[in-house]
């Protein structure tokens, strides 16, 4: 009984550990205006990707015609396409929302790979150190010097053509900084009294880095997920504009490989302006919230 | 010092061949063999036989593998499907187009960012920083690609001051390296991409010589100087910016290396023919010769590019422990 009170007791605590944690995010956010329109705009991109086919005014592959029955290719913004039309008479803003979907899953699944793959390699090299720490840092020395770009282009031109196939190259070579951040994290936690503590009362080593280190080091983790969602929305981009995309899904960087494509492109300024500045605003975003969220769990970077 | 040195090195040599093997893998993971666009079905199979022994296909992997690795170590890189000469010619050729495109594009992001980046560290908490550093946050997120077109949109499109790409006008032939690179038609071409890579990359160092001027505009002796009556464009550039370039100097090789990887993405833009665009197109075209000797060439050269700034880092920054 005792036992199960000490658990209910800990769980309240934490519960109010957690309030704590998000009041004082919150009360930091505050205080960075930069970091609270990132918030903000993530939110509403958020909101625009997951009620994208609800809110897209038109299918954003149709083509539309006029009542006469002609193409409505090439056509300025108007009252009914809001952002014009494509040369193919698609509309570019319904093809801009279905792109906030895309954009927003490549970001956040390779960012939630890359935290993962990181944080444990960032754990075990530093915890245990020597031999370990020694191999786990020169594979990650290796990745790191790898030029991405260039290899996803290689080996997606061999493999299909997926989203999925882009999201694993991409999670397989943007973790090395994350782990490098966590290990050095983890080389002066472990030094502390309380890892000492657990050490003695028993706890067998995964307890302690799972237990009692790694959530030391999460917010660090977080912050370089932040910082990983922007560099992954742009690689996709990037891979999709020089035409190594997925074909059944429009991701941002497709539109404006459409755009480069058609020869059309100094003709309509309205379809490539609007995908490029949507990719600028969520990268913007989320760099700025990582730099909020990196003042809070650092708080010695303020102001700089 | 010595093993810190041989470390890095073997480290990045382990780099490069641990990129040449997954590139050999990855191009005999293709259907058929990587020849099928050069030897037609059509042939009959004594002949088909006959190429598939001439270009070494029909011996094991692992003897294909050191045959590879042997030819690559010699920069040879197999004959292009296409073009019918040696990949390693088509490759020489593009190398140095991308050469004369990243050296002047990294010297001018240079001198903005580190002009830019000391003054506004010495107008410190003014309107004049806010904007140039959210300014320069806001084009950095930006794909390059997109501010490449916006560029091209505006400079070549719109106001046609500058061509809307290629490196030369068509129809003119430079003889050897000299007339190529120094001529007036190359410069006019040069400028658009020079001028959108500079500033676009030119964030970089800006941001980190903002930072590093703040350190060393806190210390004392830029106070001496103040109180000495010297004027302020001395003290920020005399004096502060000096002190200050080291983090600098480390970064070149880093953005060098980061540039030529995007160096795809500016060149197919710009229709520039260099090396990125080349790897491009030959996978595209599946030109595989042309594309492994070209990404592996690009591979290099980041690889290269981190290793020296390893190194410099090392050299220049006396914090830096060696293990």
């Amino acid at each position: 009984m005792a036992n199960k009170a000490s658990t209910l007791s800990g769980r309240g605590k934490m519960q109010l550990e957690f309030a704590e944690a998000c009041r004082r995010t919150w009360h930091f956010f505050k205080q960075s205006k930069l970091g609270l329109i990132g918030l903000f705009l993530i939110l509403m991109f958020l909101v625009i990707g997951i009620l994208a086919p609800l809110i897209a005014p038109y299918d954003p592959f149709a083509k539309n015609y006029s009542d006469s029955g002609r193409l409505k290719g090439l056509l300025p913004p108007s009252k009914e396409h809001w952002l014009g039309t494509t040369l193919y008479g698609r509309d570019v803003l319904s093809q801009v929302i279905s792109g906030t979907r895309n954009a927003l899953i490549v970001g956040v699944l390779t960012a939630f790979f890359v935290g993962i793959i990181g944080l444990n390699v960032g754990l075990f090299s530093g915890y245990y150190g020597g031999f370990i720490d020694n191999l786990l840092m020169r594979i990650t020395d290796i990745v790191y010097g790898i030029p991405i770009l260039p290899f996803a282009i290689v080996t997606l031109s061999i493999l299909t053509r997926s989203i999925w196939w882009i999201i694993s190259v991409m999670s397989m070579f943007y973790w090395p900084t994350t782990a490098r951040v966590i290990r050095s994290q983890v080389l002066s936690l472990k030094e502390r009294p309380f890892i000492e503590a657990a050490r003695i009362s028993g706890a067998n080593h995964l307890r302690i880095i799972y237990k009692h280190i790694a959530p030391n080091v999460l917010p660090q983790t977080f912050v370089h997920g932040a910082f990983a969602v922007a560099w992954a929305i742009t690689t996709e981009a990037s891979i999709c504009f020089l035409g190594f995309g997925d074909p059944y899904s429009l991701s941002w960087g497709t539109i404006i490989f459409d755009v480069f494509t058609s020869q059309v492109m100094y003709r309509a300024w309205w379809w490539f302006l609007p995908p490029g500045i949507c990719i600028m605003l969520v990268v913007m975003s989320f760099y700025f919230v990582g730099r909020a969220y990196e003042e809070i769990a650092n708080p010695r970077l303020k102001g700089v | 010092m010595k093993t810190y040195i041989f470390k890095r090195l073997a480290l990045t040599i382990m780099a490069i061949f641990i990129l040449a093997t997954i590139i050999f893998i990855l191009f005999r993971m293709l259907p058929g063999d990587p020849t099928m666009t050069v030897i037609s079905p059509a042939l009959s199979p004594e002949v088909q036989q006959e190429l598939r022994h001439r270009f070494g296909l029909d011996k094991p992997l692992i003897e294909q593998y050191f045959v590879y690795m042997k030819n690559l170590i010699c920069g040879e890189f197999g004959v292009s499907f296409q073009h019918g000469i040696k990949a390693y010619e088509i490759i020489a050729d593009r190398f140095w187009n991308t050469i004369f495109l990243m050296v002047p594009s990294l010297f001018f992001a240079y001198l903005f960012g580190v002009i830019i980046g000391a003054y506004i560290a010495y107008k410190r908490g003014s309107k004049t920083e806010i904007s140039v550093i959210v300014g320069s946050i806001v084009l950095r997120s930006g794909p390059i690609f997109w501010v490449a077109i916006i560029f091209l949109y505006l400079f070549a499109v719109k106001i046609p001051l500058f061509p809307t790409g290629h490196m030369r006008t068509p129809g003119y032939m430079g003889q050897g390296i000299f007339q190529t690179f120094f001529s007036l038609d190359f410069l006019y071409h040069l400028i658009l991409p020079t001028l959108c890579m500079a500033i676009y990359y030119g964030c970089y160092p800006l941001l980190i010589m903002r930072t590093s001027m703040l350190e060393v505009l806190g210390e004392d002796f830029i106070d001496l100087s103040k109180a000495k009556g010297l004027s302020e464009l001395r003290v920020i550039f005399k004096h502060a910016m000096r002190t200050s370039l080291l983090p600098i100097a480390t970064s070149v090789s880093l953005l060098g290396a980061y540039a030529v990887a995007g160096s795809v993405l500016v060149e197919t833009v710009f229709s520039w023919p260099g090396l990125g665009r080349l790897m491009v197109s030959a996978v595209l075209d599946s030109d595989y010769p042309v594309a492994q000797g070209a990404f592996l060439l690009i591979g290099l050269l980041v690889v290269a590019g981190n290793f020296v700034s390893d190194m410099l880092n090392g050299i220049l920054d006396p914090r830096i422990r060696y293990r």
